[in-house]
């Protein structure tokens, strides 16, 4: 991934900053500029998420593309934010502890790395709630 | 709108071809094709080639006019148009050269699917094969499509009554078609066990609940069917052609169980050909990994959700059940070339109706279905095939 392409989204991968439709009341992360239910009457503004959220549905990926080779076994799940979107997201935590409807929040974490001298890559991973 | 015909119809074998390359493996499939409808290069007014990643797997882009000049079509200065959806590239590769037969615009078309797979390293693969997926939102967190689909598993396992077993069950019923068709990349008969101890990919999913990587190509040729009897005597009528988008990631569905674009594209098909399910004598299902066939046969109606696994278990989709699934060894062990797979279904159906396809010939076949998804399912190309 470039240095651009990465960078542009540093708001929502740091800080989950996403969009609300002010017509509507939907919430979009990651964000849309265009709200599929109100679409031209639709206005969409800025919202920062708190990324509390839900387990919806999970796995532990233990054959990974090469950027994630090193990190194998990881729990990787779709996380319902508390306003309603899902995101796929990596957990922090032992494969044996997830679990459908866990409580979950959000931790700053290196996600990847270009090679030993690239880019790396930041974001959000989550961690157990309770 | 002018009716359809599929009047010859060629593959490759498919495996790890080390030995044969991108453009041969096309020219290789068009060949078979061409003769088998009996058609000259010069008569053919068109050309559409399904082809996800040419661009990752061999570096190549402009695969359609590539693929022109090796079958020799390039003087002839004939159309031709690669189509991409990612694993439906083939499926909407069919669909575009029937929309151009039944417009009235071409008359000769050739639909063709090709992927060379096995010249990058099993990591680039994964990385490509991700790039069905959002690049942005998935991807980038680490998300394989093993991964994804095994996220499907993981939520169909929590609400319905699916065992470990049944879903193995549906990779031994494949290997055991695939045993009996000569293309197969895996003509291996396997048990639930061989599943239940091949190692863990992503939880639920083991080695022997995925999709291989795979070399393979397939070609089919199409024309009106009025004109269809002056190249063969079997012509195979397009009954229905249809398409369903979704959105790009598993995240965001309706039902993570649920692919809604295959549940749109099935009732549009069945709408637009008069048909129901109980008028379909096999199905060649998006086998992706064995989920996709649970999942594949309850969204297209088969049955109610929940009910695929219980009816795997009890042989309905088995080649002497009462609705056979993958006669051909699905994805799972006739392979998956992901551009090829949409034709190579299309090329099942079409000897199944025939009455070619020898070990694994269902008696009286008459009307087949092929259902070609793209991604997690935000791509599913549906065609409906009589005779």
């Amino acid at each position: 991934m470039s240095v651009a392409r990465f960078w542009r989204k540093i708001p929502q991968r740091y800080n989950l900053i996403g969009t609300t439709c002010t017509t509507c009341g939907r919430y979009f992360f990651p964000p849309r500029s265009f709200c599929p239910d109100c679409r031209r009457a639709g206005n969409i503004v800025d919202y920062k998420f708190s990324g509390k959220g839900t387990v919806v549905t999970h796995t532990v990926i233990r054959t990974a593309s090469e950027q994630f080779e090193q990190m194998t076994p990881y729990v990787l799940a779709i996380v319902k934010l508390d306003e309603g979107p899902r995101i796929t997201a990596q957990l922090v935590c032992a494969p044996e502890e997830v679990r459908i409807g866990m409580r979950v929040k959000p931790v700053f974490r290196k996600i990847a790395a270009d090679g030993d001298s690239g880019v790396i890559y930041y974001g959000t991973k989550y961690v157990p709630a309770e | 709108m002018r009716d359809v015909a599929v009047i010859g119809a060629g593959c490759t074998t498919f495996g790890e071809k080390w030995n044969t390359s991108f453009r041969n493996l096309f020219v290789e499939a068009g060949i078979l094709a061409l003769e088998d409808a009996g058609v000259a290069g010069e008569q053919i007014d068109g050309l559409y080639v399904g082809n996800m990643s040419a661009g990752r797997f061999i570096e190549q882009e402009h695969i359609g006019a590539l693929i022109a000049d090796y079958a020799g079509l390039a003087t002839h200065h004939i159309p031709a148009t690669r189509v991409e959806a990612a694993c439906a590239s083939g499926g909407l590769s069919f669909r575009q050269a029937v929309i151009a037969v039944a417009s009235g615009m071409e008359d000769i078309v050739v639909a063709a699917g090709v992927e060379k797979m096995t010249d990058v390293a099993s990591g680039a693969s994964v990385d490509t094969l991700a790039g069905a997926a959002d690049r942005e939102w998935e991807g980038f967190v680490g998300a394989t499509f093993p991964g994804l689909y095994a996220m499907i598993a993981t939520d169909y396992m929590s609400r319905y009554p699916l065992t470990r077993e049944q879903l193995a069950q549906v990779a031994v019923k494949n290997h055991f078609n695939g045993a009996r068709n000569p293309i197969a990349q895996f003509q291996q008969e396997i048990t639930i066990d061989t599943v239940l101890k091949s190692s863990l990919v992503a939880d639920p999913l083991r080695l022997f609940d995925c999709s291989p990587i795979t070399d393979g190509a397939a070609a089919v040729v199409l024309a009106p069917l009025d004109r269809a009897r002056e190249f063969t005597d079997t012509p195979v009528k397009v009954l229905a052609s249809t398409q369903a988008s979704d959105t790009i990631t598993l995240h965001d569905r309706r039902d993570i169980s649920t692919l809604d674009a295959s549940v749109a594209a099935g009732r549009r098909a069945f709408a637009m050909a008069g048909l129901s399910t109980a008028d379909i004598d096999l199905v060649e299902v998006h086998d992706c990994f064995t989920i996709a066939e649970i999942c594949a046969i309850e969204d297209l109606g088969f049955c109610r959700k929940g009910e695929a696994g219980r009816l795997t278990a009890e042989g309905v989709t088995a080649l002497d059940g009462d609705i056979p699934v993958n006669t051909s060894g699905g994805l799972k062990a006739c392979g998956h070339p992901v551009g090829a797979t949409g034709i190579k279904q299309v090329f099942e159906i079409v000897q199944q109706l025939r009455g070619e396809a020898g070990k694994r010939q269902i008696d009286g076949a008459a009307i087949g279905m092929t259902h070609n998804v793209g991604g997690t399912g935000a791509t599913v190309a549906v065609h409906i095939l009589g005779v």
